[in-house]
């Protein structure tokens, strides 16, 4: 089991990149083929099963797009 | 059992932000919405919009607000306390707006110690009106006013809010902090929770310096410009804690 889970507002998203960068276990892509309403590139993850739940990536994210669940 | 460790804070409307893609504005308006939240201030809490890039600032902190005119966040926020003291009244400027055209008002409200909040964001450019050099523009920074660089002779140095302020009596803490990487975004955020505390305990002027980004106007990705922050304008302006009236 997944020690965290994170879920993205995608329609809010402005496809900035910061969560990929800050990401530490790289898990995050820029999804090139997929747009949203107000056409950027929408974040998905690779590997739901490698987070961490350490919540980086919405610390970073400007929109307040992302959600970190974590298990316990 | 799945437990939430992170959502959008409470502290904020549903508007989606005005900002550019990976604009540092968003990471501020977040650590300023969950210090209100998690302070319990909120409901009483007033924020001062400024001219500039955060103009629309009102529309997303979710508490009331008022719009000021250029550079008189302040002066405004000086009447607001005044007239509602049990009221938590913070500005939330630019350095277009603080250091450039509202830096009197500003000088004047701390130097009267009024018991407000100042969130200043330097970004060293003017954001919303096209990347012209603003007061805090670093020495060979290209802008749309400043060509080939800025230089010295011709445009003067870099303005230190900070450690001016620094100087001043009436301010009871200063802080400048960063936000481009998670560490230091939660510094940032204990700086702001902070200031928050010592205007609930009257203490006086408080003001936090975010160095801060503008990926469109540096013309940079944002994580580059998250880069550039680290590398470029911290050896410029220094982190750090500039006053603090509780440790002395």
């Amino acid at each position: 089991m997944p020690k965290g889970k994170v879920t993205f507002n995608e329609e809010l998203c402005k496809g900035c990149g910061l969560c990929v960068e800050y990401c530490p276990t790289h898990i995050l892509y820029q999804d090139i083929k997929t747009l949203n309403k107000a056409g950027y590139n929408i974040i998905k993850v690779s590997e739901p099963d490698k987070c961490i739940g350490c919540a980086f990536c919405a610390i970073m994210c400007p929109d307040s797009v992302i959600k970190v669940e974590v298990n316990k | 059992m799945l437990e939430v460790k992170y959502e959008k804070s409470k502290g904020l409307t549903d508007t989606k932000l005005s900002y550019c893609p990976g604009c540092a504005h968003g990471i501020v308006h977040k650590l300023v919405a969950e210090a209100l939240v998690e302070l319990d201030i909120l409901d009483r809490a007033i924020a001062i919009a400024s001219v500039g890039c955060s103009v629309f600032s009102y529309q997303f902190f979710n508490c009331d607000a008022q719009q000021a005119p250029h550079g008189r966040a302040c002066a405004l926020a000086t009447g607001a306390k005044r007239v509602l003291p049990d009221n938590i009244i913070f500005t939330y400027q630019g350095d277009g707006d603080l250091a450039s055209i509202g830096i009197a008002e500003t000088i004047h409200a701390a130097n009267r110690g009024e018991n407000i909040t100042v969130i200043f964001i330097n970004n060293a450019i003017y954001g919303m009106t096209g990347g012209q050099m603003a007061p805090t523009s670093l020495i060979g920074q290209k802008t749309t006013t400043s060509q080939d660089g800025r230089n010295q002779p011709n445009h003067g140095n870099p303005i230190k809010i900070s450690e001016m302020f620094a100087t001043i009596e009436g301010v009871a803490y200063l802080e400048r902090v960063s936000v481009y990487d998670p560490k230091h975004v939660l510094n940032a955020k204990k700086a702001i929770k902070k200031a928050f505390q010592y205007q609930k305990e009257n203490r006086g002027f408080t003001m936090i310096e975010v160095v801060s980004t503008c990926p469109v106007n540096w013309g940079m990705t944002p994580v580059d410009a998250m880069k550039w922050a680290k590398s470029d304008m911290e050896p410029v302006f220094p982190l750090g804690i500039f006053k603090d009236k509780g440790a002395e």
